[in-house]
């Protein structure tokens, strides 16, 4: 009884090896490992544009690369938690710079210490996080209408409240542009805004990826009808991720004051955008379940390596666009192909 | 271990006139239904008769307008799924309810996971993944399931009878007093439909009352003590194997053959 068997299934397992054409076995690598295709990407950016220019691969230059991406890339941490529960959020840039300004204001107008003024600003990026979660889970609205509307809101209620008016970091407590400083560490030059930032990957990334909490993240946004099936509560799961990203928004936001060494109400315009873009280049699903973290931060990296490697090579900063726009695409396209995989 | 005397024993779970509507269409029009320990309940109907309407019903993934469920003679009141987990009743949906991105090993242990021992798990909330993994397959060979091997394998990339048997053998593994399947050999082959009704007898074995929906009659008369006739959202009839063919069967779900 057991020979037959088994001989049947060493044919259909032979049978399986020689339909596993090389493309198949890549879009299976590709389907385990989503992070390799920016990882590879980045590797290449980076071995071209320093064989174009010496001046790209220098301690000084990949040490501003790394600052100028902090603020993205910490935005793209809550971008991406809300992208892997199938949602989007356009309302990143408005909620950061609310909780900001919020910072800046009570910390130099009202000349309260930075650790409370710290505190508000971070209660002001959770209570947008809160709204937003509510619209979405409360409300059962689609994510991108919801943000769309907190956008609006965020942005008049930031213009309203600082009459439009830039607070520079010398009029605010030392703490608040902490994020800063600069370390020297041989010739590269760290921020604690950097280290803040990678501290946010760290953390956000064990929660993904080790705790029962990032299962369940995966699960909502894959399949939530199995996932309420299989016993998560899963309007509970997607108010947390809202809460988690409120939370980032307002770290990045006291990044933001360090790196612009001010608190503007019109900073980060593109910050909608630029968080999306290093999510959906990194390889996080835009319809959910898939992705994480680590390629969210080689999005970033590869947006950010791209504008300095073209500024240094003195081209026209439409060609950033365009190959930034190019990227995109083709990462979807990539989405879309790795998602058909069949073992 | 076959069901006899269920007069005199109290029913592991036990419905009275369930009534659910969606709309204007009626979907449960008052339904009774009595499960005892160590028997094979099987749910026979019409596409459209209320079937899986009853055993959402049952298994807290809807609230019916009306009626009582309890089990052992308690009144239980299900608002989610989660409470009939916690009740003990385990269910196989027919979409199967797995998570197609997460692997087999995520996917038995979804909304039950098991943390590391120590500070690992207590202050850092650290699942125990290998932990699980171990305990997956161990769960996946008991039921003697060969067609799946590998637990960290993406369950998306698994065919209709390995994903079949993912949902079955996470029920199994947790069942507690009850395990109901929705149309579980719907999707297999000859042979892996033979295994899952091994599994279905070896459930009723170890004493659980299993509750068993499916279109398939020979599957049904096969291995079922008992069968519920499910007819316009209205339990027509409980018959058995050895009462009724499976001719008279189709007729009292066809309406063809009314029971006094």
């Amino acid at each position: 009884m057991s020979s037959p068997d088994a001989t049947a299934s060493v044919a259909a397992r032979e049978l399986a090896e020689r339909r596993r054409r090389p493309a198949q076995r890549i879009q299976q690598l590709l389907h385990g490992h989503p992070a390799i295709s920016p990882a590879l990407i980045l590797v290449v950016t980076c071995v071209v544009f320093s064989t174009q220019n010496e001046r790209f691969a220098e301690p000084g230059t990949i040490s501003l690369m790394v600052q100028q991406t902090a603020v993205v890339a910490a935005l793209a941490v809550g971008q991406t938690l809300i992208i892997l529960t199938a949602g989007i959020d356009l309302s990143v840039g408005a909620a950061a710079i609310l909780s900001m300004m919020v910072m800046a204001t009570y910390g130099s107008e009202h000349g309260l210490p930075g650790p409370v003024a710290l505190a508000l600003g971070l209660a002001v990026g959770i209570v947008c996080g809160v709204v937003n979660g509510a619209l979405v889970t409360g409300l059962k609205l689609p994510p991108f209408i919801a943000t769309l509307g907190t956008l609006s809101v965020f942005t008049a209620i930031t213009l309203l409240y600082t009459g439009g008016q830039s607070i520079q970091q010398m009029d605010m407590p030392e703490l608040l542009g902490w994020t800063g400083e600069i370390h020297a560490i041989g010739d590269f030059r760290i921020t604690n805004g950097v280290l803040l930032c990678a501290a946010l990957y760290l953390v956000v990334g064990f929660a993904l990826s080790q705790t029962a909490w990032g299962r369940h993240v995966y699960a909502v946004g894959d399949d939530p009808e199995a996932a309420r099936l299989a016993g998560i509560r899963t309007p509970r799961v997607l108010f947390s991720v809202y809460v988690v990203a409120g939370v980032v928004y307002g770290i990045a936001a006291w990044i933001l004051i360090g790196r612009a060494g001010a608190a503007s109400p019109n900073a980060i315009a593109d910050a909608n955008l630029e968080s999306i873009t290093a999510v959906v280049i990194g390889g996080t699903s835009l319809f959910g379940g898939r992705g994480g973290v680590v390629g969210t931060l080689l999005g970033a990296l590869i947006v950010q390596s791209f504008t300095l490697g073209l500024s240094l090579a003195g081209v026209d900063d439409q060609y950033r666009l365009l190959a930034v726009g190019i990227l995109v695409v083709a990462a979807v396209s990539v989405d879309q192909w790795i998602r058909k995989v069949r073992a | 271990m076959r069901a006899t005397n269920n007069e005199e024993r109290v029913p592991v779970l036990s419905a009275r006139g369930l009534v659910k509507t969606f709309g204007r269409v009626v979907g449960l029009d008052g339904v009774d239904l009595d499960l005892y320990r160590g028997e094979v309940l099987a749910v026979i109907g019409d596409n459209g008769a209320g079937k899986s309407t009853l055993i959402k019903a049952l298994t807290g993934a809807l609230v019916p307008d009306a009626g009582e469920i309890s089990m052992d003679g308690h009144p239980v009141h299900f608002r989610r799924p989660q409470d009939a987990r916690d009740a003990g009743i385990e269910t196989v949906y027919q979409t199967l309810a797995v998570a197609p991105a997460l692997d087999i090993a995520s996917n038995l242990y979804l909304a039950r996971e098991e943390r590391r021992r120590g500070v690992l798990g207590t202050v850092f909330r650290m699942l125990d993944k290998k932990g699980m993994r171990q305990r997956a397959q161990q769960s996946v060979r008991d039921l003697g399931i060969q067609t799946v091997q590998n637990m960290s394998v993406a369950v998306e990339s698994l065919s209709g009878g390995q994903r079949q048997a993912v949902a079955v053998a996470r029920a199994a593994a947790f069942g507690g007093k009850v395990v109901v399947l929705d149309e579980p050999t719907a999707a297999l082959g000859v042979k892996e439909s033979g295994q899952v009704l091994r599994l279905v007898e070896s459930l009723r074995e170890r004493g659980l009352g299993v509750i068993l929906i499916s279109h398939n009659m020979p599957h049904v008369w096969e291995v079922a003590d008992r069968i519920h006739v499910q007819r316009l959202g209205r339990c027509a009839g409980v018959i058995t194997p050895q009462s009724h063919s499976m001719t008279d069967g189709v007729a009292v779900m066809t309406g063809a053959l009314a029971l006094s």
